[in-house]
Formats: structure tokens, sequence, C-alpha cells
């Protein structure tokens, strides 16, 4: 019984306020650093350097009327934001944040997460049918192809991590890298793809498609106003945060520093859970910084840079590790 | 060949292209990721003050405003000669002369005549919602009274307040050096 409730306050912490409040977070560094890019300022007016932006944001989107127009389909045009959102944040549930502070610390680990996130794309097409109009309509059925699509290099450019280390267990993947060093050293290729198809699994620039706004408008949100809006939106940041702590987690050593030993007991959970979120602000940063640097791909050129190159890309890179696993393993 | 079936004379352009380094794209991505980053700290640098120029375009418009021009037209205001003494004559030229008509004069007489001025408005009153700014009444004033000032932001709650009455007119126009002093001498 503590056990269920100790999980269920787990669960009600990081996914009812640390996560949509990191989300915030990042709405708020996604426009003062698209700002500064620009240079421009940004918003810096509500708050300390504007940091109560977001909730400005949020209490407008609240206030906002929630139209729901004549001529969507009802139950799936309310179905679809949450069909976003909870992927989303079911996803991170696997990713070890801090020493031991994963809240399911499964053996199957990552695979839960591309689970998880392929579930996502449901809420993004649905979205996209429900709203019943030409655009959100092809924004959808562009991200369900682009999802599925990058989901293979995904998925194969995770598979060298795991020969590495030998687990799917993420724990176990942070401990091997304590052990013997960060994983990108080893499999930068890997990491490489890994970081671009989690782009565009995320939908960001420079993968937007779903969402092009000088095409579509908006893509599969152009008929949600309000909070359902929101969601979708909250959905895109979360997603974010699940792919950087992935990129961390498998490739940077995770909540460990290389060298410096942390402490053991509760010190060493909140100090490693500060390293974490270090690493992971240095990845939601470098979102940010490549969606304000790079224009969006042709949707003919996303489809060939996945299945041409990135795909095959990820197939040699697990079958190079796995023969120099082969070579060096006596 | 062309219609008459004669040879034409092609000239073949040479298409460039891209090499292998432009193809992989990853070179040119860092380099647009060092140029965006640049400029990030070039803005971050401006919160603290690091240079001495700021790369920052954004005006704070509040805090800072535009410094306009010495012949801007802005909202029309009386002014004062440097001993205070108001130099509209109420000859009400202006109020002719206003294009949409915003200015209305109530001249009055002073009793004595023993300084050179015979009249002085009584009531001045320019309507800011039909002025159009065009200055015809500052080119028509004889008595160099009446200026167009760099003040451009009207705002106020209620209509009655875009009516700027004498008080606010002095107010917005202050003291101007004068030449003339007809006061003093004719």
């Amino acid at each position: 019984m503590t056990y269920v409730l100790g999980k269920l306050l787990h669960i009600v912490i990081v996914a009812g306020a640390a996560l949509p409040g990191l989300a915030a977070v990042l709405v708020w560094a996604e426009r003062r650093v698209s700002a500064f890019i620009q240079d421009r300022l940004g918003p810096n007016r509500v708050g300390p350097a504007g940091l109560l932006q977001p909730i400005a944001d949020l209490l407008k989107f609240i206030f906002k009327e929630d139209v729901i127009p004549g001529h969507v389909n009802k139950t799936l045009y309310v179905l679809a934001p949450a069909m976003s959102l909870v992927p989303a944040l079911v996803a991170f549930c696997v990713v070890p944040y801090a020493r031991g502070m994963a809240i399911a610390d499964v053996n199957v680990g990552i695979l839960l997460v591309f689970a998880i996130s392929s579930i996502a794309v449901y809420g993004v097409s649905i979205g996209g049918w429900a709203g019943n109009s030409k655009y959100s309509l092809l924004g959808g059925v562009r991200a369900s192809a682009q999802m599925i699509s990058y989901e293979l290099a995904l998925g194969a450019s995770c598979v060298p991590v795991f020969l590495v280390v030998g687990e799917l267990n993420m724990e176990a993947i942070v401990a091997w890298q304590k052990a013997n060093g960060w994983l990108v050293f080893y499999l930068f290729p890997a990491w490489i793809i890994f970081l671009v198809s989690s782009y565009a699994e995320t939908n960001r620039l420079p993968f937007d498609l779903p969402e092009a706004e000088t095409e579509l408008v908006a893509g599969y949100h152009t008929e949600y106003s309000s909070m359902k809006f929101a969601l979708f939106f909250l959905a895109e940041y979360i997603h974010m945060i699940t792919a950087s702590a992935l990129s961390v987690t498998l490739f940077f050593g995770g909540y460990e520093l290389p060298w410096v030993t942390l402490p053991g007991g509760a010190w060493g959970t909140v100090l490693s859970g500060l390293v974490f979120f270090g690493k992971i602000s240095f990845f939601l940063f470098l979102f940010i910084w490549v969606r304000w640097t790079l224009p969006r791909f042709r949707y003919d050129q996303l489809m060939n840079l996945g299945w041409k190159i990135l795909f095959p890309a990820s197939l040699v890179v697990v079958l190079a590790t796995a023969g120099w696993i082969a070579m060096v393993t006596p | 060949m062309d219609r008459d079936g004669d040879a034409v004379k092609t000239r073949v352009v040479k298409r460039p292209q891209m090499s292998l380094g432009e193809r992989i794209y990853f070179a040119t991505i860092v380099k647009g990721l060092l140029l965006t980053i640049r400029h990030f700290f070039g803005v971050f640098g401006d919160l603290f003050h690091w240079k001495t120029k700021t790369t920052a375009i954004t005006m704070q418009y509040p805090e800072e405003r535009w410094d306009f021009k010495d012949n801007f037209r802005g909202a029309p205001a009386l002014v004062m000669d440097q001993f205070g003494r108001e130099k509209c004559v109420a000859c009400q030229m202006c109020e002719f002369v206003c294009p949409p008509k915003a200015i209305t004069i109530w001249p009055a007489e002073f009793a004595t005549t023993d300084n050179n001025v015979e009249k002085y408005p009584d009531r001045f009153e320019i309507d800011m919602l039909r002025c159009i700014y065009c200055g015809f009444c500052e080119e028509a004033c004889p008595e160099e009274a009446i200026f167009l000032v760099k003040e451009a932001e009207l705002v106020h709650t209620e209509k009655k307040d875009f009516i700027h009455d004498k008080k606010k007119l002095y107010q917005m126009g202050g003291i101007r050096e004068d030449r003339i002093l007809k006061w003093q001498h004719k």
C-alpha cells in the first residue's frame, strides 16, 4: 500500500508538476533564445527576466473561449489533445532522472519508451483527422508518415547501445557508462542518427513538417484553440524533454559525472538529479538553437533523409558495432 | 534545331555540383549554429553590459523614446516668451487656416493698450481628434506663438481629454526665446 501510494505521489510530482513546469520554463527559454538569436530581447516584462511569461500565457489559454467548430468530429476532436499529451508524459516514466529515481525501473526500459512514443502519433494524426479541414488533415498525415519513418532509424540507432551494454535497463546503461566512459565516444555515428531522428520524432525544426506554418496554417492543430491547443503545445515540449533525457541517459552518462563520484544517500540523489538537469538543459538548448538556425526540410527531402540515409546508416552502425564486439570478445 | 531545320548553336551551362562535404550538410549546419550562437551571446552580453555597443536592436519603449528631429510635426502647442508672457494675440489666423477646423479661439480685449498688444485669447482650444498635424497653424502665425512640438503620443481614456485647452497648450509649448518682444517696443 505504501509502495503504491509512494509511486502515485511520485507520478503526480513528475507528471503533474515537474514536467509541465519544465515545459513552461522551456517555452520561456524558446522565446528568449529565439529573440537573442534574432538580435531582439524577447519577453522580459512579466516577472524577473520575463520568467513569469509562461504563466501569463497559460492564463490567456485558460481564459480563451474553448471553441469546438461545428464541422469537427467531436469525440475525436476532444480526445486527440489528451491522446497527444498522455503518451508524452508516460514515456518519461522509465527515465532515471536521478540516482534510483525512475518512476518505473523496468528491465525493458527503452523499449517501453519506443512503444509509448509510437502511440503519440495517434494523438497527432487523430487531431489532424478530427479537425476536418484540409490543413489539419495534411498535417496529421505528414505527422504519421514522418514519425513512423523516423522511428525505425531512432530504434535502430539505439541498438548499438544495447549491444555494447548488454542490457535494456536504463540504470544499467548509466552504470556501464560510469564504469567505461560515455557511450557517445564509442558510438558517435549512432548518436548523430539518434539526435537527428529524435528531432524528427518530436516534430521540431528542421523537421516540423506536421505543423509547417508557411504551407499548412498550423498543421494538425489548426482547428484547435484555448487549452486544447495548449495541450498539444505541452506535449511537444514534453517530447523534447524526453528525447533530451534519452540522449543524456543513453549516450552522455545519465545522472552520473565522469571522474567525479557523487556521494551516496539523499545528497547523492539530489546532486545526481542536478547533474541530469544540467545535461538535459544543454540538449534542450540545442533543440531551440537548431530550431532558430535551420530552415525547414521539404517533404521529399525529409523522406529521402529518413529512408535512404538515416535508416541504412543506422543498420550499418548496428552491424559494425556487432562486428566490433564479436572481434574484441574472446 | 529551330523551326526552319537549321542547327541551333547551344552553350552548355555548367551547373555547380555540391561537393561531398556540402551534401553531408554537417559542416554547414555547424557553421550556421556558430553564426546563431554568436548573435545569442551578443544579446546575452547586452544584458550584462559587456560591450559598449549593443547587439539587440529592440527599443524598450516606455522607458526609451524616439529622438525626434527638431522639425518633427507633433501636437501643436502655444509658447510664451522669455518673460512668461503669452505671445498669442488672438488674431485667429491659425483658426482660419486650419484645414480640419480643429482650432477654436475666443478672443478677448485688454482693458488698456499701453503695451502694444490689444487682444489675447480668452479660451484657446485644439481638438486633437480633428488635428491632422499639417503645421499650417505654425506657418500662418504672425507672432510665432504656436508651434508643433515633439509630443506624438496622445493617449486618453475620455474623448473630452483630447480637446487641449489653453493651460494644456502652454504646458506643452513652454517658453521660447523671442526676438520680437512686441510688449516692450513696436
